[in-house]
């Protein structure tokens, strides 16, 4: 410690990180998680069976990978709703060069490709014009998927090289699938950007009051724009993800998955208005929602039924502690 | 109208508050505060920035409401949980931050919550307009009801308010500040205006900080200091610097530690800044370990130039040199690269990151410089965060702690220490101890002496007259968006500053002038 | 009043251009009688943009608006199977719409959680909701009576019921927003929120009530749609809600709040309206639709974006003459 200059002496810190972190909603999401693996495990023999357990997860590694980037975005008090219209024009990208012959590796550059593109189209609409993202990714969403409808209409590509099949449907060894390798990854590079680094910092600033940010110094647009870059990259590299397991690319292709995203972050404990949320949270949060449409699923619950469990998820776990202080007030 | 009213040796008073507290996290804002309102008179309450007027405005209209203390309305208790319960016990003000609707049209601004309805409930457009006509008549406005707020300007907008205030059957009117964005001539015709309500029997009460305009029109005084009561009592029972002296608690000369620094040669010259709407024909020179004072009314465009300066606006002409080169600002983060930093006068939505520690908070700026490769190091964040909070006397548990939870003195530091973290070499301060507590300003104050006397150079722009010729080696005035005049040493008086910034120095020549129309 | 403020006439005119331009090879498609039937076909837009002009003027957003809808129609066709006389269904699909759009307008006001993020939710849970009434089951045209589908399409005066709803609800709304106390508070609670509480207006009763309106029109619509399409499952007006808040931005609505007309709804949903229509006619593939109105609101948000922008303090007195 350094002796006062002409000041009083601050502690740096008065509560361990590691003191914080037990009372944080990341804790309570961990606590669930358990719960519901405990749960599920009690109620179907199915459950433990690791093979079982590795399909499953395929119901949240896609969305999940686009819910990191998507953090980051709601984070910095931004959104985009066009993810889920990334992917169905990426993916009708991708059908039209293999129709014309392309290789694997030139399908997965141009899932990429494609992706980013429509990242810095909605970045360059919202950080360049100053436009509203809700709106502007909402007239994106329409755009980039009516897109894939004039190319595609009612039909379907179908056809896929062998060699494509590995990100969607490959193991990297045991049960390990190539998508939750791909998932564990994009959880640590996106844990250490938003917790380890300047850029970071930055993007909680701008969420927090990106008016101070900018008053700080720093360059607000250009952060802006590389988040939604960074989101347009994530749903590229899920629209190969998907188009690869599915095997086909129909214009309807990732449907609705924006609200699965969205929900996926919020209910990781990332404030929608912005400034507030971590990495962990977002990761735990994917994993409950895999486990609660797991265990549906293996009590032969429908669909759609599922559905309303992930709505009522969303609006009671930020209701709940609304209502409890509400209660302990009165 | 009704007959003239004339108020009676020893009448009640219609309102009074006693015991009043309220409290806000790390602030006390009112401790315990008394206040009478008395019908036909206009009662003058006076204090520094941060003396608790503000408050007492949202108490007395139901914005917010009191810890302590109570309300009373001819002498009974009353609550005042709405805005509504409020104005339906008379209450009305004529707030300082404009609180109307831009897509509203301005006779729908005056009665929005009250409109005159027909007889199937609708909303009477006919007879609002007629009513909304006959009220801007009576404060002589001439505004069309049916146009849109929107199109209207800023003196224009204020007449709106008022007459809103005045569209219910009011008792007790609140101006909070009523002349600082008005013009000369506007004044005049407010005061006439506060002559006429005080004829009808209103009780009056006047915020305002200038003397001229208190001695000019009110009746009686109260003085707050720190959130607390100091006194109150009749105009012609008063001096200016009894005011003053109730107002401040201290003698006045102790306040600013002026120290004599050395001054150097020019670090930022800025020659013929201009802009389309706010400012133009800017120029000044400034010295290292100077202290340059910038005085005007409110809105006569001293933080439009110095955002431009710091590159939140760009400028349409002119230029500007830094230590002899020509530096093009065109973002924040190029006028820092610069070392121009500036803090602001909107601390809470344009200087703090509220949500965000205090460490992170200082070393947001130089993030390049406490991590590595972009990877943070807390490690070097404490210890940057450490070194200038300490500097400043920053009161706080701990530097993880929100900025939010602190004083506004002690946000403030927190801003400063954030930039000085920078090392820049020209520090821009607007307002810097508005509405922060009397120890934190002799804090900031001892501090920028401090700076300039280490070779920094400051502008200090400030609408505080004590503080600008306290700290300033040399002061520049604005008028509408144009530089007024300079002063330095003896022909720094209040009296040279205040006439210039009025524009009653028709001696100094202001170029541009005569070419409107 | 201005009659003619800039955004609406620009899209007025926009909107004759388009009619001028498919008139010019297809003369046919502006006969009134097909203009009758454009204006009955987009008449469900109409009428949900005009609840979600409400909505986004208090500076919300109502996803949940097509999923209400379908709830609602499944419930009118259910009450139809049951043998509930038509006036009955009527009042109890507007009370239902009412009642969801109610809990959005709770949430938002008595819990504080963004608009965004509960509509996202009761999205999900309505259409769920009509799985756990149905199992999925459809209900088709035989299934339902012949009054039930026949009042939406019965003409009057020369236009179908359905028409005149979608215009007796523009009259109301224009009503409601200029008339009214409440349709001054929505435009109040988004332009300022702030001076709103100053004048006594609470922001969250606001917003609540602009929620409840825009779920009694959602309810109302849910009849219209099943009558007329004479089919009711769970996934009808799948996705409506983006088409809905689509005819709100081109009409002008700021998403930000506090801006926005009746007529700028209206032309917004009309211009959606022609477009759909239009394309069969013209020999464009319906699948164009969606590109085409993606691109509108692309277009309409930055031109809106454009005209709203801030000019800036005006300080010097010569820019205070010139503007």
């Amino acid at each position: 410690m350094t002796t006062a200059i002409n000041g009083r002496h601050i502690p740096d810190r008065l509560t361990s990180p590691a003191a914080r972190a037990l009372k944080s909603w990341e804790a309570l999401l961990l606590v669930v998680a358990i719960a519901i693996f405990i749960l599920n495990a009690l109620a179907s023999p199915y459950f433990l069976d690791p093979w079982n357990l590795s399909d499953a997860s395929f119901n949240f590694t896609e969305k999940a990978m686009i819910a990191f980037a998507m953090a980051m975005l709601i984070v910095a008090g931004e959104i985009d709703l066009s993810v889920g219209a990334i992917i169905a024009l990426a993916s009708t990208v991708m059908g039209l060069a293999m129709t014309a012959g392309a290789s694997t590796p030139v399908l997965v550059l141009l899932g990429l490709g494609t992706g980013l593109l429509c990242g810095a189209f909605n970045g360059l609409l919202v950080a360049g014009f100053g436009l509203p993202s809700i709106v502007v990714t909402i007239g994106t969403m329409s755009l980039f998927r009516g897109v894939s409808y004039i190319v595609l209409g009612d039909g379907a590509f179908t056809g896929y090289p062998e060699s494509f099949a590995w990100f969607g449907q490959g193991y990297v060894f045991w049960v390990v699938t190539v998508e939750l390798v791909i998932f564990a990854l994009a959880a640590l590079v996106f844990g250490i950007l938003l917790h380890r680094t300047s850029f970071g910092r930055m993007v909680y600033a701008i969420g927090n009051n990106a008016t101070a940010a900018r008053f700080s110094g720093i360059r607000v647009e250009r952060i802006r724009f590389v988040l939604f870059l960074l989101t347009g990259l994530m749903s590229g590299i899920a629209a190969i993800c998907l188009t690869s397991r599915l095997g086909s690319t129909r214009p309807s292709i990732a449907a609705g998955f924006e609200l699965e995203v969205v929900t996926i972050v919020v209910l990781g404990g990332v404030s929608i208005l912005g400034g507030s949320g971590s990495v962990p949270g977002v990761v735990l949060a994917a994993l409950v929602m895999g486990l609660v449409t797991f265990g549906l699923g293996l009590l032969n619950v429908p669909g759609i039924v599922m559905s309303i469990v992930t709505g009522a998820l969303l609006i009671s776990v930020i209701a709940l502690p609304r209502l409890w202080a509400m209660a302990r007030r009165r | 109208m009704q007959a003239e009213y004339r108020p009676q040796d020893g009448a009640a008073p219609v309102l009074s508050l006693r015991g009043i507290v309220k409290t806000f996290p790390g602030v006390r804002a009112l401790d315990g505060v008394r206040l009478d309102l008395y019908p036909g008179q206009v009662t003058a309450l006076i204090g520094e920035n941060g003396a608790g007027k503000s408050t007492i405005v949202k108490i007395l209209t139901g914005i917010y409401q009191p810890d302590e203390g109570e309300i009373l309305v001819d002498g009974q208790p009353v609550a005042f949980p709405t805005a509504q319960a409020a104005g339906a016990a008379g209450v009305t003000a004529i707030h300082q931050e404009t609180v109307l609707f831009d897509e509203l049209t301005v006779a729908e601004n005056i009665f929005i919550g009250h409109a005159p309805r027909n007889r199937w409930g609708l909303i009477d457009r006919r007879a609002m307009r007629a009513r909304a006509r006959a009220i801007l008549a009576g404060i002589g406005a001439d505004l069309n009801p049916a146009a849109r707020l929107r199109d209207l300007g800023i003196a224009s907008k204020h007449l709106v308010a008022i007459a809103r205030a005045l569209s219910i059957d009011a008792r007790v009117v609140i101006m909070d500040e009523p002349t600082a964005a008005l013009s000369h001539k506007e004044i005049a015709e407010l005061y006439e205006l506060v002559d006429k309500l005080r004829a009808q029997g209103k009780a009056i009460l006047f915020i305002s900080h200038k003397f001229d305009e208190i001695f000019r029109i009110a009746d009686r005084w109260t003085v707050f200091r720190d959130g607390q009561f100091v006194d109150q009592g009749q105009m012609e029972d008063v001096t200016e610097a009894d005011l003053v002296r109730m107002m401040v608690g201290r003698p006045v000369d102790q306040i600013y530690p002026k120290r004599p620094a050395r001054i150097g040669e020019p670090v930022l010259t800025v020659a013929g800044y201009s802009h389309p709407t706010e400012f133009a024909d800017i120029t000044f020179t400034l010295r290292r370990g100077e202290i340059l004072g910038f005085y005007g009314l409110v809105g006569a465009g001293r933080s439009e130039v110095m955002q431009a300066l710091f590159g939140i606006t760009r400028p349409s002409k002119g230029a500007c040199r830094i230590e002899g080169k020509v530096r093009v600002i065109r973002s924040t983060a190029q006028a820092v690269d610069a070392g121009i930093v500036y803090v602001p006068e909107d601390r809470g939505r344009q200087g703090a990151v509220k949500g965000l520690p205090i460490f992170q908070n200082v070393t947001l700026p130089s993030l390049a410089r406490t991590s590595r490769a972009g990877f943070l190091r807390l490690a070097e964040e404490f210890a940057l965060a450490r070194e200038y909070t300490q500097r400043l006397d920053l009161r706080a548990a701990s530097l993880d702690q929100d900025v939010a939870l602190l004083s506004g003195g002690n946000q403030q530091k927190v801003v400063i220490a954030k930039w000085l973290a920078t090392r820049p070499r020209v520090i821009i301060l607007d307002e810097p101890t508005k509405g922060i507590d009397i120890g934190s300003k002799a804090a900031v104050h001892d501090f920028m002496s401090e700076l300039a006397a280490q070779g920094l150079s400051v502008i200090m722009v400030s609408s505080e007259i004590p503080e600008v010729l306290g700290m300033s080696d040399r002061v520049i005035v604005m008028r509408e968006g144009r530089i007024a005049g300079e002063f330095a040493s003896e022909r720094m008086t209040p009296e040279n500053l205040v006439r210039a910034a009025v524009g009653l120095d028709r001696d100094a020549p202001r170029p541009g002038e005569g070419e409107a129309a | 009043m201005s009659l003619l403020k800039s955004r609406e006439t620009i899209l007025a005119l926009a909107i004759l251009a388009l009619l001028a331009a498919i008139a010019s090879r297809f003369p046919g498609f502006v006969a009134p009688r097909n203009l009758a039937r454009v204006l009955t076909d987009t008449s469900p837009l109409i009428l949900l943009a005009l609840g979600q002009m409400a909505v986004i003027l208090t500076k919300c957003i109502d996803l949940s608006v097509a999923a209400n809808l379908a709830l609602c129609g499944m419930v009118a066709a259910l009450m139809n199977g049951a043998g509930v006389p038509l006036p009955l269904i009527l009042l109890a699909v507007v009370l239902l719409g009412a009642a969801l759009g109610a809990v959005n307008g709770l949430l938002v006001w008595r819990l504080g959680i963004p608009s965004i993020v509960v509509t996202l939710g009761t999205m999900t849970i309505y259409r769920g909701s009509i799985f756990l009434m149905t199992g999925g089951a459809w209900i088709n045209a035989h299934q339902m009576s012949d009054a039930f589908k026949a009042f939406p399409r019965t003409v009057v005066l020369g236009l179908p019921v359905m028409a005149w709803i979608g215009l007796a609800g523009i009259a109301a709304m224009a009503l409601l927003l200029t008339r009214t106390p409440l349709g001054r508070a929505f435009h109040a609670v988004g332009g300022n929120p702030h001076a709103a509480v100053y004048t006594g207006i609470s922001v969250g009763r606001t917003q609540c009530a602009a929620f409840v309106l825009s779920g009694a029109l959602a309810g109302l619509t849910g009849y219209l749609w099943v009558a007329r399409y004479a089919v009711a499952y769970v996934d009808i007006a799948a996705g409506f809600e983006l088409d809905v808040v689509a005819a709100c931005v081109i009409g002008g609505i700021a998403i930000a709040g506090g801006a926005g007309t009746v007529a700028g709804a209206v032309m917004g949903a009309l211009f959606l309206g022609i477009i759909k229509n239009a394309l069969p006619v013209v020999g464009i593939s319906p699948f164009w639709q969606m590109a085409i109105s993606g691109s509108a609101i692309l277009l309409a948000i930055a031109f809106n974006a454009a005209s709203r922008r801030d000019p800036g303090r005006i300080i010097l007195k010569q820019a205070e003459h010139r503007t």
